[in-house]
């Protein structure tokens, strides 16, 4: 574990990317091939099969801490990471334990066939022999979720740098849903004919976000334009007569989408396609909102009734593979001409849909259409340029976002709660309200859209002005008033408000705005109304 | 019939009545006993001071022009129909608990405090008490301090690393205490230490009344970093990757606060690297600094007070939040600690 131990601190301390690429093109070019293979696995959200549930983990922490259980849920709550938690709590270490990270896994796997008294002996066991990170690490090896700011991108290069091979190629060699346990370093990065499973998904190209408006861009005619829509972007993977579903986060989403089996009737084996996934009711002009879809997501397996209710299309925008052949270096404007060639013949019932593209002369006539973009339950416009290749990971120039402004409400600070992991020590977590007569009622939470700078000076302000505590919660005096951005409103009945809104976070603070001018539950409704 | 209490807890700060004085005053008063110099408990505009002789000149440096008197440790003195006396509460040099005894009752506030001997400021001194105020800045038991000299190793190590890389090594902490601190831990050998001018102010105070600290080499803006290879600068966290930081070339940022114990918070604030050293108590510090007391009665004021206080409560003590304006160990602030 030293060695992996020694290249996380590397890679966890520094913020500069040169940094983290040199350590780990280091640590590529001579650690043991299995440790290399389980450290890009554990850096790629990959981890080895639990073999003790995380409240066992809790419950002997506190134990060994010699402090009751309550203390150590608080303080997890403080902290924001499990692993984490428990390293700091328990005793220094007594002993220390030279075993490499391939063997610790090992180890732990073996303990699937034990009893729980094995199990905790063997975990007590390591948190005696291991200090510091190395524990945290011995930790996140049960838990899962390493985070340490090491992108694809980063790993990618700096495994191109320890192997010579190119930064595109290994990115597709990495995604997919490969396991340690059944491949090994050679095969998954050194082999010549990489044999990929059927499963395996290409690298999504990312875009960015247009700031300023699409001037910069040059001439309309090198464009096109598609609805950005409000759902999530899947990729959809024909091969050998089976179909695959991979969000943009590289999970495996096939069972949660089972209505997608029947696009194998529709389009050849050997095609992939990169497009939006939304709940679309039957001969509706418009998909339904996010919140439809959210349902969806949250269920692995999905109940007859959700599937009725909320039936799934995707919208296929792009053409990574045609004929089992890779498609990506030919231009867009060839790609989406042979996508609509390949989604000619679709009926009524096949679950895969063109997203329609809109021609446009002018940059003026396109910033007409996107503004009518919440009409069709569309975050805005999607800009890619004709002649690009589909390139991995967000990369600059071909493609750009281009939201709709967010709608915005002034709303009054009412509730304040401390912030976890990186802002332990700042509230962060404040509840908005809007006037309703004399009453403030409370109607989202938002904690995010602040500088640190801003977050220090609330908290300083927080502590001085704390009406009643609530457990973590404090109430503030109702004073100052803060801009909250959204990107969409719903009724809901759960809350107080009548409302619940989309990706509510803190646009300004208005400490210009007296509290009186803050909006009103009125005003709110209103905006129900409109884009509700 | 039931007394009034020694100390009572006023939106000014915390009050004797007895005596007709207050304890880290919040807002002007008449008489004012400080624990220390921190902007968080040495506030202007009070009618007179008193505190302990060690920790006056720094007072003196940042308030200004202020009617005060010293005080030894240890030193009893009659205010009115109170007994006062300070007593070393390890936080920085000066620091003091105070002990306020009324009719064979006896109180402590400890303002800030640590109980590992830093070898620098007084050692911090259990007073038995019947009530004490204490803080809980770190008052989690996720907090727990390495030993200073294992510390002093890692930043050691690390500003060596940074002179054979040619980087100038940075390093953010507290003009007053923590700043000194550091210097003792330093290791001169490794090459020149140099100073911000808000820590040497401090330091010159310091030495002028008799501190011993090592030599250091004054940051002004006249200060040519080209002179002083493999340095390590000591500075107030604002003033890292400043236009004057800047002017050093190439370098590594660091930050020594027990905040740093925090993943989370290292990856946000520390820069290159996060060193876990307070000038606080942790968890166990705190435990053992309460238990020494033999008090009964716990007032937890700065710090994570309603998660402490439950723990006390539920261990034997009586125990209860008390709200002040008095701050912990600040990540952000310029020099309130
Ligand atoms: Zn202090
Ligand atoms: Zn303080």
């Amino acid at each position: 574990m030293k060695r992996f131990a020694a290249l996380f601190a590397a890679i966890d301390q520094s913020t500069k990317t040169t940094v983290k690429v040199a350590a780990l093109a280091d640590y590529f070019s001579d650690a043991d091939p299995v440790d290399k293979l389980w450290t890009v696995a554990l850096f790629s959200g990959r981890r080895p099969k639990r073999a003790v549930t995380t409240n066992r983990l809790r419950e002997w922490a506190a134990e060994v801490a010699g402090i009751p259980l309550w203390l150590f849920e608080e303080s997890y709550a403080i902290v924001g990471d499990l692993a984490e938690t428990i390293a700091l709590v328990l005793p220094p270490n007594a002993s220390v334990d030279d075993r490499p990270l391939s063997q610790w896994i090992k180890d732990l796997r073996s303990l699937a066939q034990e009893d729980e008294a094995a199990r905790k002996a063997f975990v007590l066991e390591a948190w005696q022999r291991l200090g510091g990170t190395e524990r945290f690490l011995f930790n996140k090896l049960i838990t899962g979720g390493f985070r340490v700011g090491v992108s694809q991108k980063l790993m990618t290069r700096a495994l191109s740098r320890a192997t010579g091979k190119p930064e595109a190629e290994l990115a597709h060699r990495l995604m997919g849903n490969w396991h340690p346990d059944d491949t090994s370093w050679h095969n998954l990065i050194e082999a010549e004919d990489a044999s990929a499973d059927a499963s395996r998904p290409y690298p999504f190209y990312l875009a960015y976000a247009l700031e300023e408006g699409p001037d910069s861009l040059g001439h309309p005619q090198e464009w096109r334009a598609e609805w950005k829509w409000d759902g999530i972007r899947g990729q959809l993977i024909l091969r050998d007569g089976d179909y695959y579903v991979w969000s943009r986060g590289e999970e495996l989403m096939t069972d949660r989408f089972p209505e997608l089996a029947r696009a194998i009737d529709h389009l050849p084996p050997g095609t992939v396609l990169d497009g939006e996934l939304l709940v679309w009711q039957p001969g509706a002009a418009q998909p339904d909102s996010f919140n439809a879809l959210q349902a969806r997501i949250g269920r692995k397996m999905v109940p007859k009734k959700l599937l009725k209710e909320a039936p799934v299309l995707l919208h296929a925008y792009d053409l990574l593979e045609w004929e089992g052949k890779d498609q990506r270096e030919r231009p867009f404007a060839e790609r989406r001409a042979q996508l609509e060639e390949a989604c000619k013949d679709l009926g009524p019932e096949a679950p895969v849909r063109l997203s329609p593209q809109h021609p446009f002369d002018t940059w003026d006539s396109l910033a007409d259409l996107r503004a009518t973009a919440r009409d069709e339950n569309a975050e805005g416009l999607m800009l890619k340029r004709a002649d690009s290749p589909y390139l991995a990971g967000r990369k600059k120039g071909d493609w750009w976002k281009w939201k709709l402004d967010p709608l915005t409400i002034d709303a009054v600070m009412i509730y304040a709660q401390s912030g976890s992991g990186r802002r332990a020590n700042l509230f962060t977590d404040f509840t908005f309200a809007v006037w309703n007569g004399n009453d403030l009622v409370p109607f989202t939470k938002a904690y995010s859209g602040l500088t640190d700078a801003e977050f220090r000076k609330i908290t300083h302000w927080v502590k001085r002005n704390t009406l009643q505590r609530f457990g973590p919660v404090r109430q503030v005096t109702p004073h100052h008033v803060f801009e909250i951005a959204f990107e969409g409103i719903q009724a809901s009945s759960r809350h107080k408000s009548g409302v619940a809104l989309r990706f509510p976070r803190m646009k300004r603070w208005r400490e210009d705005k007296p509290l009186q001018e803050a909006n009103t539950l009125d005003d709110l409704k209103e905006m129900l109304r409109l884009y509700g | 019939m039931a007394r009034d209490p020694v100390l009572t807890f006023t939106d000014r700060g915390i009050y004797c009545a007895a005596g007709d004085f207050y304890i880290d005053p919040w807002r002007p008063v008449d008489r004012a006993l400080i624990t220390h110099g921190h902007a968080d408990h040495a506030r202007g505009g009070m009618g007179g001071y008193l505190a302990t002789h060690v920790a006056l000149p720094v007072m003196r440096y940042r308030l200004g022009e202020i009617t005060a008197d010293g005080i030894g440790f240890g030193e009893v003195r009659q205010i009115r129909d109170a007994s006062v006396s300070f007593h070393p509460a390890g936080h920085v040099p000066g620091s003091a608990q105070i002990r306020v005894e009324v009719a064979g009752e006896v109180w402590v506030v400890s303002g800030d405090y640590k109980v590992t001997n830093d070898g620098l400021s007084e050692a911090f001194e259990p007073v038995n008490c019947h009530h004490f105020i204490t803080e809980s800045t770190f008052g989690l038991p996720v907090f727990r301090w390495q030993p200073q000299a294992t510390v002093a190793a890692e930043i050691n190590a690390w500003w060596a690393a940074c002179k054979a890389a040619g980087k100038t090594a940075f390093l953010g902490a507290y003009a007053l205490g923590k700043a000194q601190r550091l210097l003792t831990m330093l290791d001169p050998e490794i090459g020149p230490i140099l100073c911000h001018s808000a820590v040497e102010n401090t330091n010159d105070v310091l030495r002028g009344q008799g501190l011993h600290l090592p030599d250091t080499v004054r940051a002004d803006a006249e200060v040519s970093p080209r002179d002083h290879p493999g340095a390590l600068v000591l500075s107030p966290p604002s003033a890292l990757g400043s236009k004057w930081a800047r002017k050093f070339g190439a370098q590594e940022s660091a930050f020594a606060s027990g905040w740093m114990a925090l993943r989370g918070v290292r990856r946000r604030r520390a820069g290159d690297r996060g060193f876990v050293i307070s000038d606080h108590a942790d968890w166990n510090g705190l435990l053992w600094a309460i238990r020494e007391t033999g008090a009964e009665n716990i007032y937890v004021t700065h710090g994570y007070t309603d998660i402490f206080t439950r723990y006390l409560n539920d261990n034997g003590w009586r125990a209860r939040i008390v709200p002040t304006q008095f701050e912990g160990e600040s990540l952000d602030a310029g020099d309130a600690a």
